[in-house]
C-alpha cells in the first residue's frame, strides 16, 4: 500500500468519523442526513481505496439514492425538522455513552491483542471479476437468498405502508374500473 | 489503443464539456428566436450568455433562515458532478481516466444530482423551492431504473463496465442499432437528469420556478449551468455507450466523437423543445409499468446473444 | 498498522452508531444509528479481504450482504414508521411501548 493510499485512508477515516459524531450532534434533520450520507460516502471511499473500486463506487450510488429519500421521511416525520427550536431527542443518554463506550473499549483491546493471521492468497487483478465469480459461483446461495429477501421486502414494505387494499381501489364487488386512486397514474386511465 | 490519463485531458475535458453546453444553449436561444417569429441572428444566439456577467456581479436574494450551508453545498454539486461525470468519456482516443468501473462511475455522478437538487431546494426555506426538490426526487425514482438497465445492456453488451471496452465491443454494429430501446431510455433519461424539456417539472411556472425560484446571481447561474452541463455530459456519454465512439470512416476518431455527439445533442435540444412537461405521477407509472419490464427485456437480449457466440 | 487502525475506524463507526442507536427517540434517528453500525461493519469486511484474505471472493460478498442489510433495514423501518404513525401519530419509541415487559 502506498502513500497516497494511506493518506487518502487517513482522511477518508477522519471524516467518516466525524460525519458519525455530527450525525448526533447536529439539530437540523437535514443536516443530520447528509452528515450520515458524507460518513457512509467516505466508507465508499475508503472500500475503493481498498482495492473494491466496484463495491466502493456501488456503496457512494446506493448511500446517495438512499439518504435523499431518508431526508423526505426525516422531514415528513420528525418535529423541528430544519433544527431552528434546538431540543434534546435523546433519552438514556448516560447509559448509551457508558454501554458505546464499553463496546469501543472491548473492541479495540480485541484488535490488538488478537494475533491476527498474515495474508493468504494475492489479489485477483480484477475484484469486480472476482465478486462477479463469487456471487454467481460459489456463493450462489447467498445471491438467490438476498433476492427473496429483497423480493420479501418490497411486499412487506408496500402491505405495511399503503392503507387502501384493493376493495378501496376496486369497490365492494372488485368490479369498479378505472380503479380508485387518489392519484391518477399515466397508464391507461 | 486509447491513451488516458494525459495531464490536459484534465483542463481539456472539462472545457470540452463547457464548450458543448454552450453550444447547446445557443442552439436553444436560436430555436427560441426562430420560434418567437425573429430573425436568427448572432445578437439572437448570444443573448442567453449576456445575463453571465450580469449573475456574476448581482447581488443574492436573501429569504428568512436560509440553510445557507446546505443550499451552497446543493448547488455546486450539479455542475461539479457534470464534470467529475466526464471523467470516464472516452473522446476520440483520449480518455481521462480510464476507470474499469466506468459506466457505475458515471451513474454514481448522475446520483449525486439527486441530492444537489434535493438541497437546492430545501436551502432557501422557502415552500415551493422545496416541492421543486421533491418534484425531482419523484421524478428520479421514475427514470432512474429504466436509466440504470439502458446502462447495464450497454455494459453487458460489451461484458465490462470500462468504457472503453464498451466503444471497442461495437465493431462494426452500434448498440443503438440493436439496443434501440436502451438508446432511447438513455436519452430520455439525460433529459431526466438535467431536468430540461418534458422534465423540467422540479424547475416547472407552476411553482414559481420551483428548485431555481428562489436562486439569484451566482447561485442560479451554477443551477443552470449544472442543467446544460448535464445535457452535454449525457450526450457526451451516448457516443461512447450506443454510437461506436469514435470509429467511422475516413476521419479522424476525435472528429467523429465531435460530429456524434453534437448530432446527439442536436435531437436532445429539438426533442426538449417538442415535448410538454410531464408531471411526475404520471410518469412513475409509466415508468415502472411499461419502461422498466421494457428495459429488462432489452437488457436480457445482449445476454442471450453472449451467451450464444 | 493500517490494518489496525483500519479495525479502529470501523470499531468506532459502529460504537457511534450503537449510542445514536440506544440515545435516540425518534424511530428515524434509530435508523440512522443503524446504517452508522452497518457503515462500520463494511470497512471491516472490505479490511480483512484486504489484509487478510484477498484471494477469497467471499469477503467482498459479506460487502454485498451488508449493503443489503442497510436497504432492507431502511425500507422496513421506514414502512413501520409510516404504519404507526398512520395509525396513531406516534414517531417516538417510548410511546410505542405496548410489547413492554
Amino acid at each position: 500500500m502506498g502513500l497516497t493510499s494511506t493518506v487518502l485512508l487517513v482522511v477518508l477515516g477522519v471524516l467518516a468519523l466525524t460525519g458519525g459524531v455530527l450525525v448526533f450532534t447536529l439539530n437540523s434533520m437535514a443536516r443530520v442526513t447528509f452528515a450520515l450520507l458524507g460518513s457512509l460516502v467516505c466508507v465508499g471511499g475508503v472500500v475503493t481505496v481498498l482495492g473494491l473500486p466496484y463495491l466502493g463506487v456501488v456503496i457512494v450510488l446506493m448511500m446517495v439514492m438512499e439518504m435523499v429519500i431518508m431526508a423526505v421521511f426525516m422531514i415528513a416525520y420528525m418535529m423541528n425538522p430544519a433544527g431552528l427550536m434546538p431540543m434534546s431527542m435523546l433519552h438514556n443518554t448516560r447509559g448509551s455513552l457508558v454501554i458505546s463506550g464499553l463496546v469501543f473499549a472491548a473492541m479495540v483491546a480485541g484488535i490488538y491483542v488478537v494475533p491476527w493471521p498474515d495474508r493468504t492468497g494475492a489479489r485477483p487483478k480484477d475484484t469486480t471479476f472476482q465478486v462477479g465469480m463469487s456471487l454467481m459461483g460459489d456463493q450462489m446461495l447467498t445471491m438467490v437468498t438476498l433476492g427473496f429477501v429483497l423480493l420479501a421486502t418490497m411486499i412487506a414494505t408496500v402491505v405495511l405502508a399503503t392503507h387502501r387494499g384493493r376493495y378501496d381501489r376496486f369497490g365492494d364487488d372488485l368490479d369498479q374500473r378505472p380503479a380508485k386512486d387518489p392519484a391518477g397514474g399515466g397508464v391507461g386511465r | 489503443m486509447v491513451e488516458a490519463g494525459e495531464w490536459w485531458m484534465l483542463l481539456a475535458a472539462p472545457a470540452a464539456l463547457l464548450g458543448f453546453a454552450l453550444v447547446a444553449v445557443a442552439g436553444n436561444a436560436a430555436l427560441d428566436a426562430r420560434s418567437a417569429g425573429r430573425s436568427v441572428t448572432a445578437t439572437a444566439v448570444v443573448r442567453p450568455f449576456l445575463a453571465v456577467p450580469q449573475a456574476l456581479v448581482t447581488q443574492q436574494r436573501r429569504m428568512p433562515a436560509p440553510d445557507r450551508l446546505l443550499w451552497r453545498v446543493g448547488v455546486v454539486v450539479v455542475p461539479v458532478a457534470a464534470v467529475l461525470s466526464t471523467l470516464v468519456i472516452p473522446f476520440g482516443n483520449h480518455v481521462v481516466a480510464d476507470l474499469s468501473v466506468g459506466v457505475v462511475w458515471f451513474n454514481a455522478m448522475e446520483v449525486l444530482t439527486w441530492a444537489g437538487l434535493w438541497l437546492a431546494g430545501w436551502g432557501p426555506n422557502a415552500a415551493f423551492s422545496l416541492v421543486g426538490g421533491y418534484r425531482f426526487l419523484a421524478q428520479g425514482l421514475a427514470y432512474e431504473l429504466p436509466l440504470m438497465f439502458a446502462l447495464i445492456s450497454a455494459a453487458t453488451g460489451a461484458q465490462s463496465l470500462r468504457v472503453t471496452d464498451v466503444v471497442g465491443a461495437q465493431h462494426g454494429l452500434w448498440y443503438a442499432v440493436w439496443m434501440p430501446f436502451a438508446f432511447v431510455v438513455y436519452l430520455a433519461g439525460v433529459l431526466a437528469f438535467s431536468f430540461l424539456g418534458p422534465f423540467a417539472y422540479p424547475a416547472g411556472r407552476d411553482i414559481a420556478g420551483g428548485v431555481l425560484g428562489e436562486t439569484s446571481g451566482v447561485d442560479r447561474l451554477l443551477l443552470q449551468a449544472g442543467r446544460w452541463l448535464w445535457l452535454a455530459a449525457g450526450a457526451a456519454m451516448a457516443v461512447p455507450l450506443f454510437l461506436g465512439g469514435g470509429a467511422g470512416p475516413g476521419l479522424p476518431t476525435w472528429a467523429w466523437s465531435l460530429i456524434k455527439t453534437l448530432l446527439v445533442l442536436g435531437l436532445l435540444v429539438w426533442v426538449l423543445r417538442r415535448m410538454p412537461v410531464i408531471r411526475a405521477d404520471r410518469y412513475v407509472e409509466l415508468a415502472w409499468v411499461v419502461l422498466l419490464p421494457l428495459s429488462i427485456v432489452q437488457a436480457l437480449v445482449p445476454a442471450l446473444v453472449n451467451l450464444n457466440l | 498498522m493500517t490494518f489496525e487502525l483500519l479495525l479502529v475506524l470501523a470499531a468506532g463507526l459502529f460504537s457511534t452508531g450503537l449510542f445514536g442507536a440506544l440515545s435516540q427517540q425518534s424511530i428515524v434517528m434509530i435508523m440512522m444509528g443503524i446504517e452508522l453500525m452497518i457503515g462500520g461493519v463494511i470497512v471491516a469486511a472490505a479490511d480483512f479481504w484486504y489484509f487478510l484474505a484477498p484471494a477469497a471472493g467471499s469477503g467482498q460478498v459479506v460487502i454485498v450482504a451488508a449493503v443489503v442489510a442497510m436497504a432492507v433495514e431502511m425500507a422496513m423501518g421506514f414502512a413501520v414508521t409510516t404504519a404507526i404513525y398512520r395509525a396513531r401519530q406516534v414517531d417516538m419509541t417510548d410511546m410505542a411501548e405496548d410489547l413492554k415487559g
